[in-house]
């Protein structure tokens, strides 16, 4: 670890759990994430990673069974007590594990949250919207017919369309739950190397299935085990063996269980 | 440490779009809430109107004991008995032909029926659904009267059967409407797994599709329950009208709501027999309300598992 850390944290995590009704979905995690960083996150099921991704936008608002306690400050205030939950949403981008396209166009997919934040005139939505299907990959194969509808296109299209909607918010804070599961490798290289790209200009929250895209992506990798941290690094010192926990170097030369 | 600091109010502000959505929060509540306090309203008004009765005239052995409605009589008597019998028993009927003829067509039409037939049934059913009851009571009187002392040599055929039949013919179309509505909701990824497993039709509908849409099918029949009770003009037309316990479906029957609709007109406001009426409908709505609820019951108790 590093003695004197001098970035900016956009989370900060500290002791925090999870639960639905009876059931302990994550405890105890501390953990910080700086801008700008690649933030890994691999485990296996059940292990409380998309738990955590639901707790940083406020997602137990929906589900009066989840129950969140502990410290989770996002940009220094704790979620809990922003006042606009909806801004608090606008400044987190999310792509969940299977693409969820909304019932309209794909120009307007990806139009929408640029609607939402205000953005007047079609010259401007257009824009936003070739910046951003561009970024996803996915420009080249939709620029045709960016009217027909967004849940027609085919599940890799539809999750790239989900990522440019999410870029499309200009968000602080992306977060991908697995996005990968319904992407061929071709585009999921491709869809990597843009989240290289904006790594730049924002903090990247990657939960991920496949070790090796944490270790291509990630600056940093914590692993999660059954609704516990076990241990967070470097990604390039937990790939070259210097793990704490015997079960991290398990986990990652995938000889777990 | 050197932390650069943030200004998370600038973040941090409550805009425009948060004091509209919190403005249609507050106006869905009343909305919503307004539907409750009249719900109310109706039970405390039907209540205030019975309940001089309950306290004076009223009877819990003869209400439901006996099946002596009298209330113009010289030393009147108020036996529900044999009204709640022939709306039980009507409503029985009812559903006997309902709920085939309303889960088949909902089956035939969401999982069999393709274009053109699947789009003209939907608006033939939709339009059935449409016809007043007056009309079901004038063909109980006039088509199914005959047609029942014709086909089974009896000396009326205003009865138990009549009646039920056309109720069960009335709720059906709306029962199939709400059935096939549920069945529909089911994705089609549900067919598509189970076809590819090499599952029959009929295995796919009893195994996966039924299941899947039990909830709305429970509510299509409860709902049928529910117009049973309730429905007054063509029971009141084909029945019969004569307080009688049925012991075949070939007897007339008189019913609940019937009783209140011919009787209300001709009683004086306040008087026992009015009071009697309001009773009458009081239980009705406890009988509905019970209904609703075992309802919401079932439908929960499938939820959990």
């Amino acid at each position: 670890m590093v003695a004197a850390e001098t970035r900016t944290k956009v989370l900060e995590v500290n002791d925090l759990s999870i639960s639905y009704g009876p059931k302990t979905a994550m405890s105890g995690l501390s953990l910080d994430v700086y801008e700008n960083e690649i933030f890994g996150i691999i485990g296996p099921a059940n292990s409380g990673k998309t738990s955590f991704l639901r707790a940083i936008n406020r997602m137990d608002a929906f589900d009066s069974q989840m129950n969140v306690n502990g410290s989770l400050r996002f940009m220094g205030t704790e979620v809990s007590a922003w006042r606009n939950d909806y801004a608090l949403r606008r400044q987190i981008g999310v792509v969940f594990p299977l693409p969820v396209g909304l019932p309209m166009s794909i120009y307007d997919n990806v139009a929408f949250a640029a609607k939402l934040r205000g953005v007047k005139g079609k010259a401007a939505l257009d824009e936003v919207v070739e910046r951003c299907l561009t970024r996803a990959a996915l420009w080249d194969e939709v620029k045709d017919r960016l009217d027909s509808l967004g849940s027609q296109l085919s599940g890799g299209q539809q999750q790239r369309l989900t990522i440019a909607r999410a870029l499309s918010q200009e968000p602080t804070l992306l977060m991908l739950d697995e996005f990968s599961i319904a992407v061929d490798p071709v585009t999921t290289m491709r869809i990597e190397d843009v989240l290289k790209e904006l790594k730049k200009e924002m903090t990247i929250l990657l939960v991920t299935n496949l070790v090796q895209q944490a270790e291509r992506l990630a600056d940093r990798t914590a692993l999660f085990l059954n609704g516990s941290l076990i241990e967070i690094g470097y990604t390039d010192a937990l790939f070259e063996g210097q793990t704490q926990d015997q079960r991290t170097k398990d986990y990652l030369e995938g000889r777990f269980g | 440490m050197s932390e650069k600091t943030l200004a998370p109010s600038q973040l941090d502000q409550r805009d425009a779009s948060w004091y509209v959505d919190k403005l249609v929060q507050i106006l869905m509540f009343v909305g919503g809430i307004s539907a409750i306090i009249f719900i109310i309203g109706i039970f405390v008004f039907i209540t205030k109107e019975g309940i001089a009765f309950l306290f004076e005239g009223f009877s819990f052995t003869e209400f439901f004991g006996s099946i002596n409605w009298r209330p113009t009589s010289s030393n009147p008597t108020y036996g529900a008995l044999a009204l709640i019998v022939g709306t039980a028993s009507v409503t029985g009927v009812a559903m006997l032909v309902a709920i085939p003829f309303s889960l088949g067509a909902a089956i035939y039409i969401s999982e069999f029926a393709t274009g053109r037939t699947k789009e003209t049934l939907k608006v033939l059913v939709e339009l059935l659904a449409a016809i007043p009851s007056v009309v079901w009571g004038f063909i109980g009187l006039s088509i199914m009267n005959e047609f029942i002392i014709e086909v089974f040599d009896v000396p009326i055929g205003l009865n138990v059967l009549n009646a039920g039949i056309i109720l069960g013919l009335m709720a059906a179309p709306i029962m199939t409407t709400i059935a096939e509505d549920a069945l529909k909701a089911v994705p089609d990824r549900f067919r598509e797994a189970a076809e590819a497993m090499g599952a029959t039709r009929w295995q796919i509908i009893r195994q996966v599709i039924m299941p899947a849409a039990k909830n709305g099918l429970v509510s299509a029949v409860l709902l049928g329950v529910g117009r049973g009770f309730g429905e007054t003009m063509a029971v009141l037309m084909a029945s019969g009208h004569a307080i009688n316990i049925p012991t075949s479906p070939f007897d007339s029957v008189r019913a609940l709501t019937a009783t209140i609709a011919a009787e209300l007109g001709e009683t004086a406001q306040g008087s026992e027999h009015y009071g009697a009426l309001f009773a009458l409908g009081i239980f009705l709505f406890i009988i509905t309300f019970i209904i609703n609820l075992a309802a919401d019951l079932v439908v929960r108790g499938i939820r959990k598992k």
